[in-house]
């Protein structure tokens, strides 16, 4: 699963209703290559509602998980047979220029 | 045991120890697996070994014996015969694979290992731990003495580190060909801190921090026994062969740090920097210069000049100022204004270190001020270098370095 988070500032505006920004050709070469399995982009942090349940109480409150520069912006699932297979897709994913990326493994049930 | 047996053990421990294990990692795919079978072959050699006299082949029969122990450990743990059949099936091929191997005269299983160790998606520490437990043979309570932690910590660090080659799927292989210089750049710097961190150890007091050096060595000679076109590592060796030439007359009985200069260099380790010389020349002569290379040849140009006088400080100067275009930084900038001081005189030494100042890098540096001191006493500025020296003994850090400057400050009050 590869995590995109960056800088809000960068990605795109967040009053749009319009189309989400593109990926500019990665979407398109994974697709082909049969790794992207699933993956969305996601509103921006300040429509985001957080939930937790702490001694059976459900807390909801507004807001991102925590309050920083950095936010998830969205998600790609992609299946790659090792971990340098998944950092060369994750490098070559256009937010990699301007945010970070996390790459982490999913629980293999 | 008889002494010819445990000497023996010793060299087979040292040559054979990371191949026994990095073929078994390969094989099974179980890190744990192939430390265990490893320790229990080593130990079973302790016992036959005595009894039945050294083998032939040490290297072979404890190949064979850490893979049959392998092989009992999962039929014990009753994994299904279907991962044991797997399992011996691989041993054939391994062995098949290994003739090829040595035919080739390459050891690929020890390469995946050193590149699955420092691998970039582990921590520093885990990258340095797990390269001494699982190619060195360093245990756990070892390293965890020479880092300094408690032995659970670092415990718990090599479990971490396994767990997550496991789990994000980091691959045992030598890195492909487009990410091969980046990933060997990242060996060599987990080599490096290692005998950093054994160079810098106080005197005596750390016997076992101080191995790390000559464990250091021995491994990038592995490494450079593998990758024999690599210039950097033949750079890195040579840079550590040279250091650690002067290791023994660095500090005095009294624990008190001796500078370059006063050093006693008819103790110099004359053979080290034989072999660290012809390796640099070696590696120059590709005429593919890097880091190591160039600070290599600085320790030399120090530790073939039988007398300091003798010192080819104009060369010094030449190779700093080489070093600064590949990787700038203030330190170099530093070290070449001292070059310089020498080569040229202090005078233009002084205009060097004055341009430091002017930034902010360094600021807080104790060896800036300590610098400038040394450059103005030899100017005969005896005053201004006493300011310099107490302006050095309030950012110094060690108390090794505030005796020395503090003998340094008196020295130029006596001369006033």
């Amino acid at each position: 699963m590869l995590m995109i988070c960056g800088d809000e500032a960068y990605m795109g505006d967040a009053n749009s209703t319009a189309d989400p920004p593109g990926c500019g050709g990665w979407q398109e070469e994974m697709t082909s290559r049969g790794i992207l399995r699933g993956g969305e982009g996601l509103r921006p942090s300040s429509d985001a509602t957080t939930v937790r349940v702490r001694d059976d109480e459900v807390m909801i409150s507004d807001g991102p998980f925590a309050e920083t520069k950095e936010q998830i912006g969205g998600f790609s699932l992609i299946e790659c047979a090792d971990l340098e297979e998944a950092l060369e897709v994750a490098s070559k994913h256009p937010a990699a220029r301007f945010g970070t990326i996390e790459v982490r493994p999913i629980w293999e049930t | 045991m008889s002494t010819e047996a445990r000497e023996a053990i010793v060299k087979a421990f040292h040559e054979e120890w990371g191949q026994i294990v990095a073929t078994l990692i390969r094989v099974s795919g179980d890190w744990d697996l192939a430390e265990e079978s490893a320790q229990d072959a080593f130990a079973q050699a302790l016992e036959h070994w005595s009894t039945h006299g050294v083998p032939r082949r040490p290297g072979a029969w404890l190949t064979t014996t850490a893979r049959n122990r392998a092989t009992d450990r999962l039929r014990r743990e009753a994994v299904g015969s279907a991962k044991l059949q797997e399992a011996a099936a691989l041993w054939r091929s391994a062995e098949a694979g290994d003739e090829e191997a040595s035919q080739s005269g390459i050891h690929d299983d020890r390469l995946r290992l050193i590149f699955t160790c420092c691998h970039p998606a582990l921590g520093l520490q885990s990258r340095v731990a797990l390269t001494l437990r699982t190619l060195g043979g360093l245990t756990t309570a070892e390293i965890a003495r020479a880092f300094l932690v408690s032995e659970a910590a670092m415990s718990q660090r090599l479990v971490r580190a396994k767990r997550k080659i496991r789990n994000a799927g980091i691959p045992y292989q030598v890195p492909p060909a487009h990410l091969l210089p980046e990933r060997t750049t990242g060996v060599l710097a987990v080599l490096y801190l290692l005998f950093t961190e054994g160079y810098t150890a106080s005197s005596g007091a750390d016997l076992v921090r101080q191995s790390l050096c000559a464990e250091a060595i021995r491994l990038t000679r592995v490494f450079v026994h593998l990758l024999p076109n690599e210039t950097e590592a033949q750079g890195l060796l040579a840079l550590m062969l040279l250091h650690d030439a002067r290791r023994a007359t660095r500090v005095d009985g009294a624990g008190e740090l001796v500078t370059l200069e006063e050093q006693d260099r008819s103790q110099w380790d004359s053979a080290k920097i034989a072999e660290g010389t012809r390796l640099l020349d070696t590696a120059l002569r590709q005429g593919r210069p890097g880091t190591y290379q160039l600070q290599a040849a600085i320790a030399a140009c120090h530790a073939v000049a039988a007398d300091p006088a003798d010192t080819d400080w104009a060369q010094i100067a030449a190779l700093y100022s080489q070093l600064a275009q590949l990787a700038s930084s203030p330190v170099v900038e530093l070290n070449r204004a001292v070059a310089v001081g020498m080569a040229e005189g202090p005078a233009a030494g002084l205009a060097l270190v004055r341009e430091l100042e002017s930034s902010t890098a360094l600021a807080g540096y104790h060896l800036l001020p300590a610098t400038r001191a040394d450059l103005l006493r030899r100017l005969g500025r005896n005053d201004e270098a006493a300011a310099a020296y107490r302006e050095a003994l309030d950012l110094a850090t060690t108390d090794a370095e505030r005796r020395y400057l503090a003998k340094r400050l008196a020295q130029t009050q006596e001369g006033d």
